[in-house]
Protein backbone atom coordinates (compact mmCIF):
# COMPACT_ATOMS: atom_id res chain seq x y z
CA UNK A 1 0.00 0.00 0.00
CA UNK A 2 0.71 3.70 -0.97
CA UNK A 3 2.05 5.75 2.24
CA UNK A 4 1.68 9.18 2.45
CA UNK A 5 3.23 12.00 4.44
CA UNK A 6 1.11 14.64 6.49
CA UNK A 7 2.40 16.91 3.71
CA UNK A 8 0.73 14.87 0.88
CA UNK A 9 -2.86 16.87 0.22
CA UNK A 10 -0.54 19.95 0.30
CA UNK A 11 1.47 19.47 -2.66
CA UNK A 12 -1.74 18.41 -4.29
CA UNK A 13 -2.41 22.17 -3.64
CA UNK A 14 0.77 23.30 -4.75
CA UNK A 15 0.11 21.28 -7.97
CA UNK A 16 2.52 18.44 -8.07
CA UNK A 17 3.15 15.98 -10.11
CA UNK A 18 3.13 12.60 -7.64
CA UNK A 19 5.25 9.67 -7.79
CA UNK A 20 5.48 6.40 -6.13
CA UNK A 21 9.06 6.79 -4.55
CA UNK A 22 10.26 3.58 -2.39
CA UNK A 23 6.65 2.49 -1.66
CA UNK A 24 5.52 6.34 -0.41
CA UNK A 25 3.60 9.04 -2.60
CA UNK A 26 5.48 11.70 -3.32
CA UNK A 27 6.05 14.91 -5.11
CA UNK A 28 8.16 14.68 -8.00
CA UNK A 29 7.96 18.59 -9.19
CA UNK A 30 5.69 21.62 -9.24
CA UNK A 31 5.75 22.15 -12.60
CA UNK A 32 9.16 22.31 -13.38
CA UNK A 33 12.27 20.29 -12.14
CA UNK A 34 15.37 22.37 -13.27
CA UNK A 35 13.62 25.55 -12.37
CA UNK A 36 13.06 23.98 -9.20
CA UNK A 37 16.57 23.46 -9.06
CA UNK A 38 17.78 26.50 -10.08
CA UNK A 39 15.58 28.02 -7.04
CA UNK A 40 18.00 26.00 -4.54
CA UNK A 41 21.02 27.42 -6.56
CA UNK A 42 19.91 30.67 -6.61
CA UNK A 43 17.72 31.70 -3.63
CA UNK A 44 15.73 28.80 -1.55
CA UNK A 45 13.66 26.03 -1.88
CA UNK A 46 11.87 23.56 0.16
CA UNK A 47 11.32 19.67 0.13
CA UNK A 48 9.06 17.49 1.93
CA UNK A 49 11.70 14.85 3.81
CA UNK A 50 8.97 13.46 5.78
CA UNK A 51 9.05 10.02 4.17
CA UNK A 52 12.68 9.60 6.12
CA UNK A 53 12.22 8.21 9.42
CA UNK A 54 13.81 9.66 12.62
CA UNK A 55 14.15 6.90 15.14
CA UNK A 56 15.50 7.75 18.46
CA UNK A 57 17.50 6.09 20.41
CA UNK A 58 17.79 6.05 24.18
CA UNK A 59 19.21 4.11 27.08
CA UNK A 60 22.60 3.46 28.97
CA UNK A 61 23.90 1.47 26.28
CA UNK A 62 23.16 3.65 23.55
CA UNK A 63 26.39 5.13 22.46
CA UNK A 64 28.24 1.59 22.83
CA UNK A 65 25.26 0.19 20.55
CA UNK A 66 25.91 2.69 18.39
CA UNK A 67 29.50 2.66 18.27
CA UNK A 68 29.66 -1.11 17.34
CA UNK A 69 26.44 -0.87 14.93
CA UNK A 70 27.95 1.96 12.68
CA UNK A 71 30.74 2.09 10.42
CA UNK A 72 31.39 5.99 11.10
CA UNK A 73 32.86 6.37 14.76
CA UNK A 74 29.99 8.51 17.21
CA UNK A 75 33.21 8.98 19.63
CA UNK A 76 33.16 12.06 17.45
CA UNK A 77 30.23 13.12 18.67
CA UNK A 78 30.72 15.33 21.88
CA UNK A 79 28.82 17.98 21.69
CA UNK A 80 24.92 18.25 22.29
CA UNK A 81 23.38 18.45 18.46
CA UNK A 82 26.32 17.20 17.13
CA UNK A 83 25.75 15.39 13.90
CA UNK A 84 27.46 12.80 11.97
CA UNK A 85 26.82 11.03 8.77
CA UNK A 86 27.34 7.01 8.61
CA UNK A 87 26.91 3.75 6.50
CA UNK A 88 25.19 0.68 8.73
CA UNK A 89 26.83 -2.16 7.48
CA UNK A 90 26.20 -6.05 7.25
CA UNK A 91 29.00 -8.56 7.79
CA UNK A 92 29.99 -8.47 4.62
CA UNK A 93 30.81 -5.11 4.45
CA UNK A 94 27.68 -3.93 2.37
CA UNK A 95 26.20 -1.26 2.98
CA UNK A 96 22.01 -1.89 4.81
CA UNK A 97 21.81 1.83 4.72
CA UNK A 98 23.02 5.53 4.95
CA UNK A 99 21.76 7.72 7.92
CA UNK A 100 22.43 10.75 10.16
CA UNK A 101 23.30 10.44 14.03
CA UNK A 102 22.34 13.07 16.27
CA UNK A 103 23.94 13.32 19.75
CA UNK A 104 21.10 14.83 21.64
CA UNK A 105 22.55 14.17 25.63
CA UNK A 106 24.23 11.69 27.26
CA UNK A 107 22.37 8.19 26.38
CA UNK A 108 20.38 9.98 23.84
CA UNK A 109 20.60 9.82 20.10
CA UNK A 110 18.70 10.44 17.05
CA UNK A 111 19.41 9.03 13.60
CA UNK A 112 17.76 9.68 10.21
CA UNK A 113 17.16 7.00 8.05
CA UNK A 114 16.10 6.52 4.55
CA UNK A 115 11.99 6.07 3.42
CA UNK A 116 12.31 2.61 1.57
CA UNK A 117 14.83 1.13 4.27
CA UNK A 118 13.13 1.97 7.23
CA UNK A 119 11.63 -1.40 8.03
CA UNK A 120 14.22 -2.93 6.97
CA UNK A 121 16.64 -0.85 8.77
CA UNK A 122 14.56 -1.16 12.30
CA UNK A 123 14.39 -4.99 11.84
CA UNK A 124 18.73 -4.82 11.93
CA UNK A 125 19.02 -2.89 14.53
CA UNK A 126 16.75 -4.49 16.58
CA UNK A 127 17.95 -7.75 16.09
CA UNK A 128 21.27 -6.53 16.66
CA UNK A 129 20.25 -5.42 20.24
CA UNK A 130 18.69 -8.62 20.89
CA UNK A 131 22.09 -10.12 19.78
CA UNK A 132 23.98 -8.01 21.83
CA UNK A 133 21.80 -8.22 24.84
CA UNK A 134 22.06 -4.10 25.21
CA UNK A 135 19.32 -1.80 26.78
CA UNK A 136 18.11 0.90 23.90
CA UNK A 137 14.80 1.70 23.06
CA UNK A 138 13.91 1.97 19.66
CA UNK A 139 11.37 4.75 18.90
CA UNK A 140 10.38 5.85 15.38
CA UNK A 141 8.75 9.20 15.02
CA UNK A 142 5.92 8.73 12.36
CA UNK A 143 4.78 11.54 14.62
CA UNK A 144 6.87 14.26 13.19
CA UNK A 145 7.20 15.57 9.57
CA UNK A 146 10.71 17.23 8.46
CA UNK A 147 10.79 19.91 5.71
CA UNK A 148 14.35 20.91 4.32
CA UNK A 149 14.74 24.24 3.36
CA UNK A 150 18.08 24.86 0.86
CA UNK A 151 19.63 27.47 -0.91
CA UNK A 152 21.63 30.62 -0.59
CA UNK A 153 18.69 32.60 1.49
CA UNK A 154 17.62 29.25 3.53
CA UNK A 155 18.20 30.33 6.73
CA UNK A 156 17.00 34.14 6.12
CA UNK A 157 13.55 33.02 5.20
CA UNK A 158 13.60 30.23 8.03
CA UNK A 159 14.36 33.34 10.29
CA UNK A 160 11.34 35.30 8.79
CA UNK A 161 9.07 32.54 9.21
CA UNK A 162 10.06 31.36 12.62
CA UNK A 163 12.11 33.73 14.46
CA UNK A 164 11.84 32.28 17.45
CA UNK A 165 14.47 29.70 16.25
CA UNK A 166 17.13 32.35 15.43
CA UNK A 167 18.68 32.53 18.35
CA UNK A 168 19.71 29.07 18.59
CA UNK A 169 19.53 28.24 15.24
CA UNK A 170 21.75 31.53 13.78
CA UNK A 171 24.86 29.98 15.97
CA UNK A 172 24.43 26.88 14.37
CA UNK A 173 27.62 25.35 12.54
CA UNK A 174 27.24 23.14 9.63
CA UNK A 175 26.30 19.60 10.38
CA UNK A 176 24.58 20.70 14.13
CA UNK A 177 21.09 20.54 15.26
CA UNK A 178 19.26 22.56 18.07
CA UNK A 179 15.92 21.88 19.93
CA UNK A 180 14.05 25.13 20.08
CA UNK A 181 10.40 23.93 21.64
CA UNK A 182 8.84 21.59 19.70
CA UNK A 183 10.99 22.36 16.30
CA UNK A 184 14.02 19.95 15.63
CA UNK A 185 16.76 22.21 13.70
CA UNK A 186 19.64 20.69 11.54
CA UNK A 187 22.22 22.54 9.49
CA UNK A 188 22.28 19.98 7.06
CA UNK A 189 20.80 18.79 4.04
CA UNK A 190 21.33 17.25 0.61
CA UNK A 191 21.83 19.87 -2.39
CA UNK A 192 25.35 21.24 -1.56
CA UNK A 193 23.38 24.47 -0.42
CA UNK A 194 23.50 25.60 3.30
CA UNK A 195 20.19 25.59 5.14
CA UNK A 196 17.87 23.60 7.64
CA UNK A 197 15.74 20.54 8.05
CA UNK A 198 13.33 20.79 10.31
CA UNK A 199 11.57 18.11 11.99
CA UNK A 200 8.03 19.29 13.92
CA UNK A 201 5.29 17.74 14.87
CA UNK A 202 3.38 16.45 11.85
CA UNK A 203 0.32 18.72 12.64
CA UNK A 204 1.97 22.10 12.19
CA UNK A 205 3.89 20.83 8.99
CA UNK A 206 1.19 21.97 6.64
CA UNK A 207 1.53 25.99 8.28
CA UNK A 208 5.30 25.45 8.31
CA UNK A 209 4.94 24.89 4.35
CA UNK A 210 2.51 27.64 3.69
CA UNK A 211 4.27 30.04 5.76
CA UNK A 212 7.85 29.32 3.65
CA UNK A 213 5.63 29.47 0.65
CA UNK A 214 4.34 32.74 1.15
CA UNK A 215 7.61 34.13 2.28
CA UNK A 216 9.25 33.00 -1.30
CA UNK A 217 10.60 29.41 -0.85
CA UNK A 218 9.82 27.32 -3.81
CA UNK A 219 8.17 24.10 -3.35
CA UNK A 220 10.79 21.65 -4.43
CA UNK A 221 9.80 17.57 -5.63
CA UNK A 222 12.14 14.69 -5.51
CA UNK A 223 13.35 15.30 -9.10
CA UNK A 224 15.60 18.38 -8.31
CA UNK A 225 16.41 16.88 -5.17
CA UNK A 226 17.96 13.94 -6.89
CA UNK A 227 19.96 16.25 -9.72
CA UNK A 228 21.09 18.85 -6.53
CA UNK A 229 22.33 15.46 -4.81
CA UNK A 230 23.81 14.58 -7.87
CA UNK A 231 25.77 17.87 -8.93
CA UNK A 232 27.28 17.64 -4.95
CA UNK A 233 28.65 14.34 -5.29
CA UNK A 234 26.13 13.22 -2.86
CA UNK A 235 25.65 9.23 -2.52
CA UNK A 236 21.80 7.91 -3.06
CA UNK A 237 20.70 5.13 -1.16
CA UNK A 238 20.14 1.96 -3.53
CA UNK A 239 21.63 3.48 -6.47
CA UNK A 240 25.20 4.40 -5.75
CA UNK A 241 25.63 1.99 -2.86
CA UNK A 242 23.60 -0.78 -1.73
CA UNK A 243 23.64 -4.17 0.49
CA UNK A 244 26.09 -6.20 -2.70
CA UNK A 245 28.26 -2.65 -2.36
CA UNK A 246 31.32 -1.96 0.22
CA UNK A 247 31.44 1.65 1.13
CA UNK A 248 34.74 2.10 0.44
CA UNK A 249 34.14 1.47 -3.06
CA UNK A 250 31.15 3.90 -3.44
CA UNK A 251 33.23 6.85 -2.08
CA UNK A 252 32.54 6.55 1.45
CA UNK A 253 35.88 5.67 2.81
CA UNK A 254 35.87 9.28 4.58
CA UNK A 255 33.05 7.72 6.38
CA UNK A 256 34.54 4.93 7.65
CA UNK A 257 36.31 4.56 10.81
CA UNK A 258 38.76 1.73 10.34
CA UNK A 259 41.75 3.65 12.80
CA UNK A 260 39.94 3.22 16.22
CA UNK A 261 40.24 -0.05 18.03
CA UNK A 262 36.80 -0.53 18.38
CA UNK A 263 35.14 -2.98 16.54
CA UNK A 264 32.17 -2.47 14.08
CA UNK A 265 29.43 -4.91 12.38
CA UNK A 266 31.25 -5.14 8.49
CA UNK A 267 34.48 -4.10 9.95
CA UNK A 268 36.55 -7.49 9.52
CA UNK A 269 35.41 -8.27 5.48
CA UNK A 270 36.11 -4.30 4.93
CA UNK A 271 40.22 -5.07 6.09
CA UNK A 272 39.85 -8.67 4.35
CA UNK A 273 39.03 -7.06 0.56
CA UNK A 274 40.22 -3.45 1.01
CA UNK A 275 38.73 -0.47 -1.98
CA UNK A 276 38.14 -2.51 -5.06
CA UNK A 277 36.33 -0.24 -7.20
CA UNK A 278 36.86 3.30 -7.14
CA UNK A 279 33.97 6.51 -6.94
CA UNK A 280 34.30 9.40 -9.52
CA UNK A 281 32.79 11.41 -11.36
CA UNK A 282 32.19 11.67 -15.20
CA UNK A 283 31.50 14.71 -18.01
CA UNK A 284 30.44 14.17 -20.89
CA UNK A 285 31.97 15.97 -23.64
CA UNK A 286 29.72 14.67 -26.73
CA UNK A 287 26.06 15.16 -26.72
CA UNK A 288 23.59 12.84 -24.62
CA UNK A 289 22.49 12.35 -21.11
CA UNK A 290 24.61 9.82 -18.73
CA UNK A 291 22.14 7.31 -16.84
CA UNK A 292 22.81 4.91 -13.87
CA UNK A 293 23.71 1.21 -15.18
CA UNK A 294 25.76 2.64 -18.60
CA UNK A 295 29.17 1.20 -19.28
CA UNK A 296 32.24 3.04 -18.82
CA UNK A 297 35.05 1.84 -20.71
CA UNK A 298 38.50 2.87 -19.13
CA UNK A 299 42.66 2.01 -20.27
CA UNK A 300 42.08 -0.07 -16.96
CA UNK A 301 38.69 -2.02 -17.78
CA UNK A 302 34.95 -1.47 -17.68
CA UNK A 303 33.10 0.85 -14.87
CA UNK A 304 29.31 1.57 -14.60
CA UNK A 305 27.85 4.26 -13.40
CA UNK A 306 25.46 4.84 -10.65
CA UNK A 307 23.82 7.67 -11.18
CA UNK A 308 23.67 9.98 -13.81
CA UNK A 309 21.20 12.89 -15.39
CA UNK A 310 21.85 16.28 -16.64
CA UNK A 311 22.97 18.96 -14.59
CA UNK A 312 21.08 22.24 -14.90
CA UNK A 313 24.13 24.28 -13.17
CA UNK A 314 26.55 22.98 -15.57
CA UNK A 315 23.95 22.61 -18.51
CA UNK A 316 25.44 19.49 -19.46
CA UNK A 317 25.47 16.16 -18.93
CA UNK A 318 27.16 14.51 -15.03
CA UNK A 319 27.33 10.91 -13.64
CA UNK A 320 28.89 9.15 -10.63
CA UNK A 321 30.66 6.10 -11.44
CA UNK A 322 32.21 3.00 -9.89
CA UNK A 323 35.51 2.92 -11.85
CA UNK A 324 38.17 0.23 -11.89
CA UNK A 325 41.67 0.87 -9.77
CA UNK A 326 43.74 2.99 -11.51
CA UNK A 327 41.57 5.56 -13.61
CA UNK A 328 42.97 8.98 -12.80
CA UNK A 329 40.98 12.05 -12.14
CA UNK A 330 42.15 14.21 -15.86
CA UNK A 331 41.33 10.50 -17.65
CA UNK A 332 39.50 10.05 -20.78
CA UNK A 333 36.93 7.01 -20.95
CA UNK A 334 34.01 6.20 -23.16
CA UNK A 335 30.89 5.63 -22.44
CA UNK A 336 28.21 3.18 -23.89
CA UNK A 337 25.04 4.71 -24.78
CA UNK A 338 21.89 2.76 -27.24
CA UNK A 339 25.03 1.95 -29.99
CA UNK A 340 27.23 4.49 -29.66
CA UNK A 341 30.67 5.41 -27.51
CA UNK A 342 30.55 8.63 -26.16
CA UNK A 343 33.45 10.48 -25.21
CA UNK A 344 33.63 11.88 -20.97
CA UNK A 345 36.41 13.15 -18.63
CA UNK A 346 36.83 11.66 -15.19
CA UNK A 347 36.45 14.20 -12.74
CA UNK A 348 36.38 14.40 -8.56
CA UNK A 349 32.82 13.70 -7.81
CA UNK A 350 32.10 17.28 -6.59
CA UNK A 351 30.68 18.88 -9.08
CA UNK A 352 28.87 22.16 -7.60
CA UNK A 353 29.32 23.35 -4.37
CA UNK A 354 27.04 27.02 -2.73
CA UNK A 355 25.98 27.62 -6.43
CA UNK A 356 29.45 27.54 -7.57
CA UNK A 357 31.02 24.84 -10.54
CA UNK A 358 34.17 22.46 -8.93
CA UNK A 359 35.40 21.83 -12.26
CA UNK A 360 38.70 23.01 -13.22
CA UNK B 1 -5.23 18.03 -22.23
CA UNK B 2 -4.18 19.87 -25.92
CA UNK B 3 -4.94 17.74 -28.68
CA UNK B 4 -5.41 19.88 -31.97
CA UNK B 5 -8.33 18.19 -34.20
CA UNK B 6 -6.33 19.07 -37.28
CA UNK B 7 -3.57 16.62 -36.55
CA UNK B 8 -3.03 12.70 -37.11
CA UNK B 9 -1.64 10.37 -34.07
CA UNK B 10 0.12 7.30 -33.27
CA UNK B 11 -0.64 5.94 -29.62
CA UNK B 12 3.23 5.67 -29.16
CA UNK B 13 2.41 9.77 -28.39
CA UNK B 14 3.47 11.33 -32.00
CA UNK B 15 1.26 13.84 -33.92
CA UNK B 16 1.67 13.60 -37.73
CA UNK B 17 0.40 16.49 -39.61
CA UNK B 18 0.19 16.26 -43.70
CA UNK B 19 1.95 19.07 -46.18
CA UNK B 20 0.94 20.30 -49.04
CA UNK B 21 4.10 18.89 -50.65
CA UNK B 22 3.26 15.10 -50.10
CA UNK B 23 5.57 14.99 -46.66
CA UNK B 24 4.36 14.66 -42.81
CA UNK B 25 5.64 16.42 -40.36
CA UNK B 26 6.00 14.50 -37.06
CA UNK B 27 6.31 15.66 -33.42
CA UNK B 28 5.49 14.45 -29.67
CA UNK B 29 2.24 14.85 -28.40
CA UNK B 30 1.59 17.47 -25.44
CA UNK B 31 0.93 14.77 -23.11
CA UNK B 32 4.19 13.03 -23.77
CA UNK B 33 5.95 16.38 -22.84
CA UNK B 34 4.10 16.72 -20.02
CA UNK B 35 5.12 13.10 -18.99
CA UNK B 36 8.27 12.98 -19.83
CA UNK B 37 9.04 16.78 -18.05
CA UNK B 38 11.76 19.16 -18.72
CA UNK B 39 13.67 17.85 -21.71
CA UNK B 40 17.10 18.25 -22.03
CA UNK B 41 18.53 16.46 -25.12
CA UNK B 42 16.65 15.45 -28.41
CA UNK B 43 18.65 13.06 -31.18
CA UNK B 44 17.53 13.55 -34.34
CA UNK B 45 17.50 10.92 -37.19
CA UNK B 46 19.91 11.56 -40.22
CA UNK B 47 18.03 13.01 -43.59
CA UNK B 48 18.00 10.10 -45.76
CA UNK B 49 17.16 7.33 -43.56
CA UNK B 50 14.94 4.91 -44.30
CA UNK B 51 12.68 3.82 -41.88
CA UNK B 52 9.62 1.16 -41.07
CA UNK B 53 6.68 2.16 -39.52
CA UNK B 54 6.87 1.65 -35.65
CA UNK B 55 10.54 2.08 -35.85
CA UNK B 56 12.78 3.91 -33.55
CA UNK B 57 13.55 7.23 -35.38
CA UNK B 58 14.72 9.84 -32.70
CA UNK B 59 15.29 9.99 -28.51
CA UNK B 60 14.06 12.56 -26.67
CA UNK B 61 15.39 12.46 -22.79
CA UNK B 62 14.32 14.85 -19.90
CA UNK B 63 16.24 15.21 -16.97
CA UNK B 64 14.31 11.95 -15.57
CA UNK B 65 14.34 9.53 -18.60
CA UNK B 66 15.12 8.94 -21.95
CA UNK B 67 12.35 8.05 -24.49
CA UNK B 68 12.04 6.46 -28.14
CA UNK B 69 9.86 8.28 -30.63
CA UNK B 70 9.09 5.88 -33.56
CA UNK B 71 8.08 6.57 -37.10
CA UNK B 72 4.46 6.66 -37.21
CA UNK B 73 4.65 5.28 -40.53
CA UNK B 74 7.05 3.37 -43.57
CA UNK B 75 9.34 6.80 -44.93
CA UNK B 76 12.33 8.53 -45.81
CA UNK B 77 13.45 11.51 -43.55
CA UNK B 78 13.71 14.37 -45.55
CA UNK B 79 14.41 17.15 -43.12
CA UNK B 80 15.37 17.44 -38.97
CA UNK B 81 14.73 20.21 -36.99
CA UNK B 82 17.79 20.99 -35.44
CA UNK B 83 16.20 24.26 -34.58
CA UNK B 84 14.61 21.90 -31.45
CA UNK B 85 17.80 19.75 -30.75
CA UNK B 86 19.28 22.73 -29.89
CA UNK B 87 16.65 24.06 -27.57
CA UNK B 88 15.09 20.77 -26.51
CA UNK B 89 12.60 22.81 -23.94
CA UNK B 90 10.78 24.28 -26.91
CA UNK B 91 9.00 21.34 -27.34
CA UNK B 92 7.90 21.51 -23.51
CA UNK B 93 7.03 24.70 -24.28
CA UNK B 94 4.50 24.51 -27.09
CA UNK B 95 4.87 20.46 -28.70
CA UNK B 96 2.98 21.06 -31.82
CA UNK B 97 5.26 24.09 -32.86
CA UNK B 98 8.70 22.07 -32.48
CA UNK B 99 8.52 19.46 -34.69
CA UNK B 100 11.47 16.86 -35.09
CA UNK B 101 11.23 15.35 -38.47
CA UNK B 102 9.94 15.36 -41.89
CA UNK B 103 8.78 11.97 -43.39
CA UNK B 104 8.25 10.89 -47.18
CA UNK B 105 5.93 8.48 -46.67
CA UNK B 106 6.22 4.94 -48.62
CA UNK B 107 2.96 5.06 -49.17
CA UNK B 108 0.62 8.09 -49.23
CA UNK B 109 -2.40 6.42 -47.50
CA UNK B 110 -0.65 5.22 -44.60
CA UNK B 111 -1.53 8.67 -42.69
CA UNK B 112 -5.26 7.66 -43.27
CA UNK B 113 -5.04 4.75 -40.99
CA UNK B 114 -3.17 6.95 -38.12
CA UNK B 115 -5.22 8.08 -35.03
CA UNK B 116 -7.34 11.30 -34.82
CA UNK B 117 -7.61 13.32 -32.20
CA UNK B 118 -10.82 11.86 -30.47
CA UNK B 119 -9.36 8.40 -31.06
CA UNK B 120 -5.75 9.63 -29.65
CA UNK B 121 -7.60 11.34 -26.37
CA UNK B 122 -9.02 8.11 -25.91
CA UNK B 123 -5.79 6.07 -25.65
CA UNK B 124 -4.22 8.70 -23.26
CA UNK B 125 -7.20 8.46 -20.94
CA UNK B 126 -7.68 4.44 -21.04
CA UNK B 127 -3.97 4.37 -20.07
Amino acid sequence: MTQKTVLNETHRRFGAKMVDFGGWDMPLHYGSQIEEHHAVRRDCGMFDVSHMCAVDLSGPDAKTFLLRLLANNVDKLQAPGKALYSAMLNEAGGVVDDLIVYYLSPGEYRVVINAGTAAKDLEWMAARLADWKMDVGLRPRRDLAMIAVQGPQACARVWQVLPETRGASEALKPFFAAVVGDCFIARTGYTGESGFEIALPAEHADALWQALADAGVAPCGLGARDTLRLEAGMNLYGQDMDESVSPLDAGLAWTVDLAAARDFVGKAALLEHGQRKQFLGLLLEDRGVLRAHQKVVTAQGEGEITSGSFSPTLQRSIALARLPLGVAVGDSVSVEIRDKRLAARVVKPVFVRNGASQLA
Amino acid sequence: MNVPANLKYAKSHEWVRSEADGTVTVGITDHAQDLLGDLVFIELPEVGKVLAAEQEAAVVESVKAAADVYAPLAGTVVEVNQAAADAPESVNQDAYAAWLFKLKPANAGDVDALLDAAAYTATVDAA
